[in-house]
């Protein structure tokens, strides 16, 4: 497997705790992985690492054969790692289209003075981001609420909307925190059919972090799974699901949890 | 904003552009025709001076503003607008450096001390940053005390007015000394800068680089993760405004003739704050409007005697009451107009 992202041995220690304990595995291009384990298995430490919010305490990840753990959060998403967070982790107060547009920074050509003076660049750059922002808010089918004040929209809205923020950057890896969390079945169902039109349509590479069992085991190519900060299995959703350390990592709940 | 006159359809587009030319145009008029014009007629010449230091106080003010805008409460202006003012004054007194010379260089000074400041404690947020801010403006007042080049507690007196500026031959300033009316002189000078100030703060947040110090303000997690360098654009902000604060306390210096250590007092730092928090945090001439109605309403109320902190402080939390979003608010009709 010619691997766009790999984790190698990545450990994060907090004091006394361990947070990951020499965690590995490899990210194929184009791959829907998801990680998955019990509440403060360190799923979302893991997700940090990977996108430069906190650096390994041992370990490394590397993309495309450069080391990014280490590197802060927007160099790692100037490389093309980009995180989006749970709903709420939006600009509150910019408007939907306003939203997506700023996100664009990474792709500006003209600098901050030349933006300040409004040079032929930055005119440039800004009717680029404009037009691109327009096209992933169609693409989202975010077109009616584009004027709208992001605080103003529903759980669904909002969800979409950071993935818009996620696009708008040009990633070729993009890390989902947790994308059907408080989504009811048909909203869980539609987003799914999104994630994958990411892949499909955008070529992207999809790592995410889920609760939900059934639309993890409906989206994914590969299934990492992870409990008290170890790495306890990792395969195909059957393998998974098939997995005793996974079923018993799940505490009984067996069947129901997994989603069989 | 590109995206509003994009969604807005055209013709209203240029009816609000008309109304802000229009708009700036009678600031302008307002501001260096009508009110000299209203002061000869009436002879009040000491409304020069409150005037000019309401221009000013609300320079100082436009650079707190600008770290609100990045989601920072500031509230050590003073401590800048201080030590703007000794580069001037000892570079005058000691160098003999031209005024004109001096006033970018305290800016430049302030700007470069408040990089250096502002790397480790801009890392903070909320209150903890605001508290390290309170302290600055001590810190400054200390510092002004200790140094032989401030001269302690005597402070440095009898500066000079500020001289010619020719460039060329080219009288384009004449010398203040020689003025009959250097009040006016002083009064047209900070009024230009404030014009300057604010014209260069509203290209700031009309571009790029203001919405991504919003993206700051709200989300600064996410901000990272859009690619944003978010301790280098924090820094930036940090330094514009302490360049402002330098600026302001040059001018002040020269007006003034002297300073002391006591020239710029955590008082000062908070009424910086004030006038921003007062005028609307989501408005760019927020800090302008914020600085006017309080340095004014402070002095009408001198009126009420021993009563006068009591209906002022009284007033104030009225007004943040019943406004949370300052006065400017009060014009902004749904749809949210800057």
């Amino acid at each position: 497997m010619n691997a766009i992202l790999q984790i190698k041995g990545v450990t994060k220690r907090y004091g006394g705790l361990t947070a990951n304990n020499d965690i590995t595995f490899d990210v194929a291009p184009q791959e829907i992985l998801s990680v998955i384990g019990p509440n403060g298995a360190g799923k979302s430490t893991l997700f940090k690492q990977i996108a430069g919010f906190v650096t390994p305490t041992t370990g490394e990840v590397i993309y495309k054969g450069t080391k990014i753990s280490g590197l802060p959060p927007h160099k790692v998403a100037r490389m093309g790692v980009v995180r989006t967070f749970q709903e709420t982790t939006i600009f509150k107060s910019m408007t939907v289209r306003e939203n997506v547009i700023v996100s664009h920074h990474l792709r500006s050509k003209a600098s901050l003075l030349g933006f300040f003076f409004g040079t032929g660049q930055a005119k440039a750059d800004e009717a680029e981001f404009g037009k691109s922002a327009d096209d992933i808010i169609d693409f989202l089918g975010l077109q009616a609420i584009r004027n709208e004040i992001a605080s103003n929209l529903p759980q669904g809205h909002l969800r979409a909307l950071g993935m818009a923020i996620g696009l708008a950057t040009q990633p070729e890896v993009i890390l989902l925190d947790e994308p059907f969390a408080g989504m009811n079945h048909d909203e869980t169902m539609r987003m799914v059919a999104l994630v994958r039109r990411l892949r499909d349509e955008r070529g992207l590479t999809v790592l995410l972090v889920e609760h939900d069992m059934p639309a993890v085991m409906k989206i994914s190519d590969r299934i990492v799974c992870i409990n008290f900060g170890e790495k306890i299995a990792e395969g195909t959703p059957a393998e998974i699901q098939a997995n005793p350390r996974v079923i018993e990592a799940y505490l009984g709940s067996e069947d129901a949890a997994i989603g069989m | 904003m590109t995206d509003q006159t994009q969604t807005t359809p055209i013709v209203k587009g240029s009816a609000m552009s008309m109304n802000r030319v229009l708009g700036v145009g009678a600031f302008l008029l307002g501001v260096f025709v009508l009110v000299p014009v209203i002061i000869n007629l009436t002879g009040r010449w000491d409304f020069y001076y409150t005037l000019t230091s309401v221009a000013l106080l609300s320079v100082a003010a436009a650079g707190v503003w600008l770290t609100f805008y990045i989601g920072r409460i500031n509230i050590g202006q003073g401590a800048y607008a201080l030590t703007g003012g000794y580069v001037s004054a000892v570079l005058m007194t000691q160098y003999g450096v031209s005024f004109w010379l001096t006033l970018p260089l305290a800016g430049i000074f302030c700007a470069l001390v408040s990089v250096l400041i502002g790397l480790p404690i801009l890392r903070l947020r909320g209150v903890y940053f605001a508290m390290v801010t309170l302290v600055l403006t001590e810190v400054a007042r200390l510092t002004a005390l200790a140094l032989p080049i401030t001269n302690g507690a005597k402070g440095i007196t009898s500066i000079p007015l500020p001289g010619e500026l020719s460039i060329l031959g080219l009288t384009i300033i004449p010398d203040f000394a020689t003025l009959e009316n250097p009040k006016l002189a002083f009064y047209l000078m900070a009024a230009l800068l404030m014009v300057l100030t604010y014209l260069v703060l509203w290209r700031i947040v009309n571009s790029r680089l203001g919405h991504l110090c919003r993206s700051l303000q709200q989300n600064e997690e996410l901000s990272a993760s859009i690619g944003v360098n978010t301790a280098m654009l924090r820094v930036l902000s940090y330094a514009i405004s302490s360049f402002f604060g330098g600026l302001a306390g040059a001018i002040f210096v020269a007006i003034s003739q002297s300073i002391y250590p006591s020239s710029f007092v955590v008082q000062d730092s908070v009424n910086f704050m004030l006038y921003c928090f007062l005028g609307g945090l989501g408005y760019v001439f927020g800090p302008m409007l914020g600085t006017l109605l309080l340095y004014f309403g402070w002095d009408l109320l001198s009126v009420a005697k021993e009563y006068q902190l009591l209906i002022y402080s009284g007033a104030l939390i009225a007004l943040m009451l019943v406004l949370p979003n300052g006065i400017l608010s009060l014009l902004d009709k749904k749809g949210g107009n800057k």
